[in-house]
């Protein structure tokens, strides 16, 4: 899934600016599972910006609202009659849902209430760790299905660097402590898989160009279309 | 002016600060260790360019560094501007280079964000980007002019020290006043001078009224008194090279008349004269038109005809300057 996290309520302020009526949509698919972007969380901002409107004796309308994916276009129209009336959208979506609203309802001015961080799951409850770049060319066939490109902080591809240490990443911060070395996890797999000598053998550099490096993306199913 | 006025004090710089008609070229490192073709590109613009850029894996392709070939051309007569590209390299790999070219007696840089990986030999490569062309700009600036790295960190000699030796770079940057959105670009130009940039040179200039044009929303804003700005040139060596410019080569603009002109003559010497000839004419008429301070001429792998063109346009001798 896709994750996000809340933007602090300063910079949120900052960036509603005077406007005077503000819509906060939430987005019920993804950054509602990881609690920050869903219906609840949308009104939780709500309240917080008209506590801080009233504070400071401002006159400003803030409503709410959540599409069920902000990320399709057949969802926004269940929400269009409310952004209409809306001076500014505070988008709660990830990144994808707050340019789709942003195309979809040009010229009107949508700004993220959310930092997207990443393709992750939930560890455990309330944790959510990385798992996938989305690099477009998986080698975790061959890496124990463990992700180097996400999980080893320098994306290596020939097995860990020299500061791999009792199964730790060299990249330890208050915030990051303890960090898994994605290679001596991949290793220790490989091993219980008896398929050490894919970690031995020199794998080429990677593909980048099927990343971003090679410009935006884009997918076409021409078996799907509509005849 | 006193030397310590100077912001580098190359001879580009002193050039441009006497007021006189600066020319620059061009010239691109070769795909091998073979630093001879440095040599000899840099010996045959000696006393014809004031300085000359030396690109940096320009399209993409792998080439000896800037750094490298601009100190091989220095050793061979002729001032060095070194092309740095954001695409190769993150912020720290640049100032390392940088410090390191500084002390190799480069001091002239043109900050470059870099053709995409695509165009060139290492499609599948990962594009740093870490720094775009206008932050690597006020980051050259800062080193220069605070002493400090990126990071603010101040450089000093030993720790605890209150001595610092910064590099010294004219800076440099690009512009293209034939892109999209056209209304942008001056303010581009804009954001360039406001983040540190001397001197600026334009994408090669075929469309004279379009660049007429992009002069006027320039001088408005009178950023002409605030950077030195080089018109582009490029010669033609014939009529496929226009044709190739104006259909494949992003952000190009060549007017039919320019095909229209090529494709009248023969090829081969005719048409490398008439190519000549436009080139010596579009100068002219560039060096008309206010805020141009000079010409950079990009005779790419035509470095040859360069000699010629600068005297055909009255341009010789180039200046000497304390």
């Amino acid at each position: 899934m896709i994750t996000a996290e809340r933007k602090p309520f300063d910079e949120i302020v900052a960036l509603v600016g005077d406007r005077k009526k503000v819509l906060v949509a939430g987005c019920d698919t993804c950054v509602a599972i990881c609690l920050t972007g869903g219906e609840k969380e949308a009104e939780v901002l709500a309240s917080e910006l008209k506590i801080k409107a009233e504070m400071d004796g401002r006159d400003v309308a803030i409503e709410h609202t959540a599409a069920i994916r902000q990320c399709e276009w057949e969802y926004l129209d269940m929400i269009a009659a409310k952004v209409e009336e809306a001076d500014v959208v505070l988008s709660m979506a990830c990144g994808i849902g707050i340019q789709s609203m942003a195309e979809k309802f040009a010229p009107k001015v949508v700004i993220p209430a959310v930092n997207t961080n990443m393709l992750g799951m939930p560890q455990e409850h309330a944790v959510w760790l990385e798992r996938c770049g989305a690099c477009g060319d998986c080698v975790i066939g061959e890496t124990a299905g463990i992700c180097p490109v996400v999980r080893c902080s320098k994306s290596l591809m020939n097995g860990p660097c020299g500061g791999s240490h009792d199964g730790f990443c060299e990249v330890t911060t208050p915030e990051k402590e303890n960090i898994d070395c994605a290679w001596h996890m991949i290793w220790d797999r490989l091993k219980e898989q008896g398929r050490e000598e894919l970690m031995i053998k020199v794998r080429p550099p990677k593909k980048w160009n099927m990343s971003n490096s090679g410009g935006p993306r884009k997918m076409v199913r021409e078996e799907a279309k509509p005849v | 002016m006193t030397a310590t006025e100077y912001k580098a004090g190359t001879n580009l710089e002193k050039v441009f600060s006497e007021g006189k008609f600066v020319v620059t070229g061009e010239c691109g490192p070769p795909k091998s260790a073979d630093c001879s073709v440095i040599e000899k590109k840099a010996k045959m613009l000696t006393g014809y360019v004031d300085a000359v850029n030396i690109t940096d894996n320009q399209t993409a392709v792998v080439r000896i560094s800037s750094i490298a070939s601009g100190y091989t051309a220095q050793q061979n007569g002729v001032e060095a501007i070194m092309q740095m590209t954001c695409r190769d390299r993150n912020r720290l790999a640049m100032q390392a280079d940088l410090l390191g070219a500084d002390t190799l007696g480069i001091h002239n840089c043109l900050c470059l964000t870099g053709d995409h990986m695509s165009f060139g030999n290492h499609p599948e490569a990962k594009g740093v980007h870490d720094l775009d062309a206008i932050t690597l700009i006020r980051m050259i600036r800062d080193m220069r002019d605070e002493a400090k790295f990126q990071c603010g960190e101040v450089m000093t000699i030993t720790k605890g020290s209150e001595a610092v030796v910064s590099p010294k770079f004219f800076i440099g940057c690009a512009e293209n006043p034939f892109g999209d959105p056209f209304e942008f670009r001056a303010l581009r130009l804009k954001k360039k001078v406001e983040a540190g940039a001397d001197f600026m040179q334009t994408q090669c200039i075929f469309n004279i009224p379009k660049f007429k044009l992009w002069m006027e929303e320039v001088r408005a804003m009178g950023l002409h008194q605030e950077i030195k700005i080089l018109a582009g040139i490029t010669p033609l060596k014939g009529v496929g090279g226009a044709k190739y410019m104006k259909n494949f080569v992003p952000g190009m603009d060549v007017p039919d008349s320019i095909i229209d002109r090529m494709s009248s003559v023969e090829k081969g010497a005719p048409a490398q004269a008439e190519g000549k000839k436009l080139a010596v004419e579009m100068i002219k008429e560039l060096a008309e038109i206010e805020g141009v301070a000079g010409v950079h001429i990009m005779a790419v792998e035509w470095e040859e005809a360069v000699p010629e063109i600068v005297e055909m346009a009255g341009l010789l001798p180039r200046p000497t300057v304390a």
